[in-house]
C-alpha cells in the first residue's frame, strides 16, 4: 500500500443536499422508532419491566384520559409559542436564546400587576394591563441584546443567555418580597379567593379552561406563518439573515430590523408568560418556565424556522416528555428516570438530523482489500 | 434507496426479536394472581398486592429517598398501602410550586382517589388541585390552611412531635446528670447546643418541648440554639453543631434533615439526640436517641374512612397514643434508667397527667404565662386570633386549633446564638 494512503482516515463526512423529502421523513422515524427501543432497553435493565408496558404507558400519559389530552395539546400550545416568538430571530440568524428569561420576565411582570393592582382596577382593566405589561417586559428584555448587537456588534448568544440568568435572579428576588405566608419563601396561588386577573374560561366544558392558550397558540401561529412569509418585513429579516451586507446595499436599516424583530421576539414571550401565570399557574416561581425556552430552540430548529411544521415538532416533544413522566410514575421509578428517557429521546432526535444534513463516505482504499 | 429500505428491515427486525425475548423474560406485571386481585411490581422490585379496590392512594414528595424527611413519608405510606393492600403511585421531586398542582392532576388523572403532599410549600397547589377534584381526598403534612379553607375534600396532618422530642430531652437530661454526677461537667456547665433549621413554629415548639424534656430531669439545664437558614444543608448544620461544641455546649440535639449535626458530635465526642430515625450506625459512640413521626397511622386512618365512606378530619394530629410520634431505640452510651424515665413519662403524657408545655414549668421573661394569642390562622395580619393557654398548659396543636405547631415564644433558659432565619 502507498505510504500516503496510511494517514488517510477510514470515512470521512461530506455535506448532502440530495435527500428527498420522503427519505428524510423516513430517517426521522426511524431515529424516533430506535430511540423508543433504546429506552426500553434501558427500562428492562434497570428494572426488569416490560417493554410494552413502557410503551403502553407513554401513550397512556399524554392522552390516556380527556383530561390528559387537553393538558397535552396546552403545554404543546405553550411550547409552540415560545418557539414561534424564537423563529424570527433566528431567520435573521441572530441566535435568541433567552427565550427563557423573556419568558419568565413577562411572568413577573404579569404577576406584579396582578398582585399589586387587583385592589384598585376592574378585572377586565386589570387583564388589559396584566397583558400589556408582560408584552413590554418581554419585548425589552429581547430589545436590550438586540440594540447592543446593533450599536456594538456585541455577541447575542451569550448576551441573551445572561439575561436568563438576570431574570431567574430578579423573579428569586421578588418572590421573598412577595412571600405569602411570610418566611415561607414562595408566592403561592396569587389571588386564590378572588381569582381576581385569573384568564377566564371558555365554556363550562372541561376543555373551558384550557381552550383559550389553545386559541392564542392557534392565531400566533397563523399570524407568525405571514409575517414571516408574506409581509415585507418576513423578508426584511430573510434578507437580514442571508446577508448583512446586501441588506444594507438594497437599502434596508440592519440595526433597525434587528431591533424590531427581538421586540417582537421578546413581545411574543412575554404573551407566553402572561398566559403561563394569569391563564395556567396562577402563581410565580423560578421554575415556572421550565426550561421550554430552550427546547423551543429545538423545536424551531427541527421545523426548519417553519411555524406549521413546529406544530408537530412542539406536539412530538410534549408527547415524549409526558409520556417519559408516567413511565416514570406508572413503573414506581423515581422522577429522574423519566429524564434520563427524555433525554435519550432528544439525542437521537437531534442525531438523526446529522444523518440528514451529512452523509459518511467510506473511503475505499484505506479499507482492507478494498470493496471490489 | 435499497439500501435504505434493507436498514429499515433490519431495524424492524431486532426490535421485533427485542420484543418477543422481553415478553419472555416478564411474568407477572399487572397480571391478575392466584386470589384475583392485581399485584403491581414496580422498578425497585416492590410488590404492592391490591385488595382494596375502594382506594388508589397517590403520595407527592419534595425530594426522594435520599432524604430522611421524605424517606420517612415514602416507608410510612407504603408500610401502609401495603397493609391495606392499597394500590399507590409516588412522585418523587415535586418543587414547592405548579408542578406540584401539576403532579396532584396527574395522579388524579391515574384514578387515585387520595393524594397525599409532604410539604409546607405545596399546601397552596394541592389546595388549587382540591377545588378542581371536588371527589378526591386530598391530605397534607405540616399544612395551616385547611381549618380556614373551608373544603371539604382538603385536609392537614401532622403529629405531636414535641412529646417525642420532650421523652428525648429526658434521654438528653438524664446523660447531664450523668456527667455531673461522674464530676466531668458541673451543674451550671450543663448547657445543651440545638441546631434548627429556621426560626419557625415548628422548630421553634421542638427545641422548647426537647429542652423542657431536658430540664424535667436536670433543672439547671440550659441550651443555646443556632439556624441554618436550611431543611437540608450538611455543612451548614455540621459548622453549627462545632460552633456549639466549641461554645462549650455538653450535648447537641438538631432540628434539620442531613447527618451534619450527628457527624459533627461523632467526631468530637459529643452526645446527640437526632431526629427522624436512628443514627446509631453511623455515630455509635455518641448517638442517645432520636424521634420521628411514623406517618402509617395516618394513612391507615385515611384509607379506613374513605373504604368506610366517613369523612376525614380536616386537622388531624397524631400523638404517642395513635403511634404517629415513636422513639428509636436508645444509643448505647445513655445513663442508666433512661429507658423507664421515658416510659414513666409517656405513661403520664398519654393519661394527661403530664402536658409538655405545662406554664408552671417555663418562664418567659422572668414571668409566667397566663394568656397568650396564637397565629393559627393563616392571614396577611400575623397577629394573634386564638387563646392558647387552657388549665395551665399551652395548648400546642390542640383541637379546635389547628395541627400545625404554633409554639412561637422565646422561653427563658434558651438562647438564640442568631436568628437571621
Amino acid at each position: 500500500m502507498a505510504k500516503t494512503n496510511k494517514s488517510e482516515p477510514l470515512f470521512h463526512i461530506a455535506k448532502r443536499s440530495d435527500m428527498t423529502l420522503k427519505k428524510a421523513i423516513l430517517v426521522r422515524v426511524i431515529a424516533i422508532f430506535a430511540a423508543l427501543v433504546v429506552c426500553a432497553i434501558i427500562t428492562m435493565i434497570t428494572t426488569g419491566l416490560n417493554p410494552f408496558t413502557v410503551y403502553g404507558s407513554m401513550a397512556k400519559g399524554a392522552f390516556g384520559t380527556a383530561r390528559k389530552s387537553w393538558i397535552t395539546v396546552q403545554d404543546t400550545s405553550i411550547l409552540l409559542l415560545i418557539a414561534l416568538a424564537l423563529t424570527p430571530a433566528f431567520k435573521m440568524k441572530f441566535w435568541n436564546i433567552g427565550g427563557e428569561g423573556q419568558v419568565l420576565i413577562g411572568a413577573l411582570a404579569t404577576s406584579a400587576v396582578m398582585l399589586k393592582l387587583s385592589p384598585y382596577l376592574p378585572n377586565p382593566a386589570l387583564i388589559a394591563v396584566m397583558f400589556v405589561a408582560a408584552i413590554l417586559a418581554g419585548g425589552i428584555w429581547g430589545v436590550l441584546p438586540a440594540l447592543f448587537k446593533a450599536k456594538w456588534n456585541t455577541n447575542e448568544t451569550l448576551f441573551t443567555l445572561m439575561m436568563n440568568y438576570i431574570a431567574t435572579q430578579l423573579v428569586a428576588f421578588y418572590i421573598i418580597v412577595w412571600e405569602y405566608p411570610k418566611g415561607a419563601g414562595k408566592v403561592g396561588i396569587i389571588n386564590a379567593k378572588t381569582e381576581l386577573g385569573w384568564l377566564p374560561r371558555l365554556g363550562s366544558s372541561m376543555g373551558g379552561k384550557y381552550l383559550l392558550t389553545i386559541i392564542i397558540a392557534v392565531i400566533t401561529t397563523i399570524a407568525m406563518f405571514a409575517y414571516l412569509y408574506y409581509s415585507k418585513h418576513g423578508y426584511e429579516i430573510c434578507v437580514v439573515g442571508e446577508s448583512e451586507n446586501t441588506a444594507r446595499y438594497v437599502g434596508i436599516n440592519v440595526g433597525k430590523v434587528i431591533i424590531r424583530t427581538m421586540f417582537i421576539s421578546g413581545a411574543i414571550c412575554g404573551l407566553t408568560g402572561f398566559i403561563l401565570v394569569a391563564g395556567i399557574h396562577q402563581t410565580i416561581t423560578t421554575s415556572l418556565v421550565g426550561g421550554q425556552g430552550f427546547t423551543a430552540v429545538m423545536v424551531s430548529w427541527l421545523a426548519k424556522f417553519n411555524p406549521i411544521i413546529m406544530i408537530f415538532a412542539s406536539l412530538l416533544i410534549v408527547f415524549l416528555k409526558k409520556g417519559a413522566g408516567e413511565v416514570a410514575t406508572s413503573c414506581g421509578l423515581n422522577e429522574s428516570f423519566s429524564e434520563i428517557l427524555t433525554g435519550i429521546i432528544i439525542f437521537f432526535i437531534i442525531g438523526c438530523e446529522f444523518f440528514i444534513r451529512y452523509k459518511i463516505v467510506i473511503n475505499k482504499k484505506t479499507m482492507k482489500g478494498g470493496n471490489k | 434507496m435499497k439500501k435504505f429500505s434493507k436498514l429499515v428491515a433490519l431495524a424492524l427486525a431486532g426490535v421485533m426479536a427485542f420484543a418477543l425475548c422481553a415478553c419472555g423474560a416478564d411474568t407477572n406485571d399487572g397480571s391478575a394472581n392466584n386470589n384475583g386481585n392485581t399485584a403491581v411490581v414496580d422498578g425497585n422490585g416492590n410488590t404492592n398486592v391490591v385488595t382494596n379496590a375502594a382506594v388508589k392512594a397517590g403520595l407527592i414528595c419534595l425530594h426522594d429517598e435520599n432524604s430522611t424527611y421524605d424517606l420517612n413519608f415514602i416507608n410510612g405510606f407504603k408500610a401502609a398501602c401495603d397493609a391495606a393492600g392499597v394500590e399507590y403511585l409516588i412522585k418523587t421531586g415535586i418543587p414547592e410550586g405548579q408542578e406540584a398542582y401539576d403532579a396532584a392532576c396527574e395522579l388524579a388523572e391515574a384514578g387515585c382517589n387520595f393524594i397525599f403532599a409532604d410539604s409546607f410549600g405545596h399546601e397552596d397547589y394541592i389546595i388549587k388541585a382540591a377545588k378542581e377534584y371536588p371527589e378526591i381526598e386530598f391530605a397534607h403534612a405540616t399544612g395551616t390552611q385547611a381549618h380556614t379553607e373551608g373544603l371539604a375534600n382538603f385536609h392537614n396532618a401532622f403529629a405531636n412531635i414535641f412529646q417525642g422530642r420532650y421523652l428525648a430531652g429526658i434521654v438528653a437530661g438524664m446523660k447531664l446528670n450523668e456527667m455531673i454526677d461522674n464530676g466531668d461537667i458541673t451543674a451550671e456547665e450543663a448547657k445543651m447546643g440545638y441546631v434548627g433549621a429556621f426560626t419557625y413554629a415548628e422548630v421553634i415548639s421542638g427545641y422548647t418541648s426537647f429542652y423542657l424534656g431536658a430540664k424535667s430531669v436536670c433543672p439547671s439545664v440550659t441550651m443555646e440554639v443556632t439556624f441554618t437558614g436550611s431543611w437540608y444543608d450538611e455543612t451548614a448544620e455540621k459548622t453549627g453543631a462545632q460552633t456549639l461544641i466549641d461554645n462549650g455546649c455538653v450535648l447537641i440535639s438538631q432540628h434539620a434533615d442531613s447527618m451534619g449535626a450527628p457527624t459533627a458530635c461523632e467526631q468530637a465526642g459529643v452526645p446527640n439526640v437526632s431526629y427522624n430515625g436512628s443514627t446509631a450506625a453511623a455515630c455509635p459512640e455518641t448517638f442517645l436517641v432520636s424521634s420521628r413521626i411514623d406517618w402509617t397511622p395516618y394513612f391507615t386512618y385515611c384509607f379506613n374512612a374513605i373504604t368506610n365512606g366517613e369523612a376525614i378530619a380536616v386537622d388531624w394530629n397524631g400523638t404517642l397514643e395513635t403511634g404517629s410520634v415513636v422513639l428509636t431505640d436508645l444509643g448505647a452510651s445513655v445513663a442508666a434508667g433512661s429507658a423507664e424515665a421515658i416510659a414513666e413519662a409517656q405513661a403520664k403524657i398519654t393519661s394527661g397527667e403530664l402536658h409538655v408545655f405545662d406554664i408552671t414549668t417555663f418562664t418567659v421573661n422572668g414571668e409566667t404565662l397566663t394568656t397568650y394569642m396564637a397565629d393559627v390562622d393563616t392571614d396577611p395580619e400575623y397577629a394573634g386570633d386564638h387563646e392558647a393557654i387552657v388549665d395551665g398548659y399551652f395548648n400546642e396543636s390542640g383541637d379546635g386549633l389547628r395541627s400545625a405547631p404554633f409554639f412561637n415564644l422565646q422561653i427563658d433558659g434558651i438562647s438564640l446564638l442568631d436568628a437571621a432565619y
